[in-house]
């Protein structure tokens, strides 16, 4: 009865914060830019905003763009509860593991270029076909995280990892950095960070994210925001959890544990903002051409991680 | 358990400079791979400081000291120093593309790996695992040698394999001539590093007075 109840309030809590941990993030660039920088709570502010406004669709548009924002913010959201983030003792956690949950973004992704092609203008479009390469590149490498990672505790559902990690089976290993490495710049292709896309821009050479969704607006637009935001916040909580999993809840605990465990995943995410907005600033944009060395690095790291774990007999 | 950790920080600082060894693979320009280099040497320094500390051995401390002083701060102040000298322009051209040579820097890794299994089969895996990373080390190096064109991204590539034999020497317990080796390897290096930078600033001059004279022509026609 428990699993149901800490289910909903994580299903709440990851939408609930999402834009205040983006917010934050800006506010950290702004500030590290020498500006003073909005509120951290100024995307909720423009979520409602967005939500006020009337939605403008384009004549040439079919009813996939009216879908797609609905799609991709459905997927991303179901993706978000399957991770745990302040407790293991998740409903939904029997349901699905780290591969479902990659064929959730999967969906999601799909779904927003559908959408960028739908409307048929040029940017809607190279958006498009720049998130399918990036995509057919992070795809291998973040599932490459996921075996090392279920070789290590023989499971693929992410609350058991965190379970077996947190039982004290697995100690420092080589491997596990590795994996680290791969799936810190997995989530920053997959989020659209600065050295992949800049989720700030609107020049057109450049963007990525932002090209597919240049036609939304009103509740369209929210949608499609609000997915990015949730997105960001699965990876913290993804990485926080797999990789940080101290203070997390577990089957059998109290209300006071889920308590730490909250007041935990908080400050992972804080921290892990922080250190994405310092990181932004202090990097560039890549060239689009430098994307497949970027992210094979991030596929050759995973399979680092598998190798290193036959010679340390982990397996 | 406390041994079992001591152990795993040490491959970690291992793993640590195995990475630094792709990103010089990675790196492109030349400011960045000795920049990278450095890092690596740091690395290197903080497993040797380790080893004396979980060996109980001091003299790897000495070890340390000569990977952190020479090669972590004088030899890339000192390439720094020679690049701009040189005027050497700040791309670095390679023999092959960035993600061929990662790949075949991941081969290397297996390869070092299957040849460290036969070999070490009486062993334990801590000793396989800190030999395995330590020869893919070497093997990267030796990778950075190939495919790179520039004489000084050679030598740093030289000196990553020279951090690669330090860093098995450092691991194998009981290795009494660490210091002593890692003395008469800075000094190869050293003598490397000139030799190379004195044919190669002979060579550079030589091939700027000839696209003066070809530009020169150029002009006249």
């Amino acid at each position: 009865m428990s699993a149901v109840l800490w289910q909903l309030l994580q299903i709440v809590l990851v939408v609930a914060v999402s834009p205040l941990i983006t917010g934050w993030v800006r506010l950290v660039k702004s500030r590290l830019n020498g500006r003073t920088g909005a509120s951290p709570f100024q995307p909720y502010r423009d979520i409602y905003r967005l939500l006020q406004k009337e939605a403008v669709v384009a004549h040439s548009a079919s009813w996939v763009f009216r879908a797609a924002p609905y799609v991709t913010f459905g997927s991303v959201w179901l993706a978000a509860c399957i991770v745990p983030a302040f407790t293991t003792n998740l409903f939904l956690a029997q349901a699905a593991d780290l591969i479902a949950l990659v064929a959730l973004l999967g969906v999601a992704r799909f779904w927003t270029a559908l959408a960028g092609m739908d409307i048929g203008t040029s940017f809607g479009g190279l958006g498009a076909s720049r998130e399918m390469m990036i995509a057919s590149l992070a795809e291998p490498a973040m599932l490459m995280v996921t075996f090392s990672l279920s070789l290590i505790s023989g499971t693929t559902a992410p609350a058991q990892i965190i379970a077996f990690i947190l039982s004290g089976g697995v100690g420092i290993e080589v491997s596990l950095g590795l994996a680290l490495a791969a799936l810190v710049m997995v989530a920053i292709a997959e989020n659209g960070r600065i050295p992949i896309d800049n989720p700030a821009t609107h020049l057109e050479l450049t963007m990525v994210h932002e090209a597919m969704v240049l036609e939304y607006s009103g509740r369209h637009l929210a949608l499609m925001e609000g997915a990015g935001m949730v997105r960001l916040t699965l990876f913290m909580a993804l990485i926080g959890g797999l990789f940080a999993p101290w203070g997390m809840a577990q089957a059998g605990d109290g209300v006071l544990a889920v308590l730490v465990g909250l007041g935990a995943f908080l400050a992972k995410c804080f921290i892990l903002a922080t250190a994405l907005g310092v990181f932004e600033t202090s990097i560039a944009k890549m060239r689009v051409f430098r994307y497949a060395d970027f992210l094979g690095g991030a596929l050759l790291l995973g399979l680092l991680a598998t190798i290193f774990l036959y010679v340390s007999e982990a397996v | 358990m406390g041994a079992q950790i001591s152990y795993d920080i040490a491959h970690l600082i291992g793993a640590t400079v195995l990475m630094a060894g792709f990103q010089l693979l990675y790196q492109r320009r030349l400011f960045a791979v000795l920049n990278t280099f450095a890092f690596q040497a740091l690395a290197l320094a903080a497993a040797a400081a380790w080893q004396a500390n979980i060996q109980h051995a001091p003299h790897l401390y000495v070890t340390a000291g000569i990977a952190l002083v020479f090669k972590a701060i004088i030899v890339p102040i000192a390439l720094h120093w020679l690049v701009e000298q040189l005027g050497i322009h700040k791309n670095v051209e390679t023999a092959m593309s960035i993600g061929w040579t990662m790949m075949a820097g991941v081969a290397l890794v297996a390869l070092s790996i299957l040849l460290v299994l036969p070999v070490t089969a009486g062993a334990a895996a801590l000793t396989r695992e800190s030999l395995a990373l330590a020869m893919s080390v070497v093997l990267l190096g030796l990778l950075m040698m190939i495919t790179r064109r520039n004489a000084v991204t050679q030598v740093v590539g030289f000196m990553a394999l020279e951090n690669g034999l330090i860093l098995a020497a450092v691991s194998a317990k009981g290795m009494p001539l660490v210091v002593e080796i890692s003395v008469a390897f800075s000094v190869l290096v050293a003598m490397t590093l000139f030799g190379i930078f004195f044919f190669r600033i002979r060579e550079r001059f030589d091939t700027l007075e000839l696209a003066d004279l070809e530009t020169h022509r150029g002009d006249r026609q």
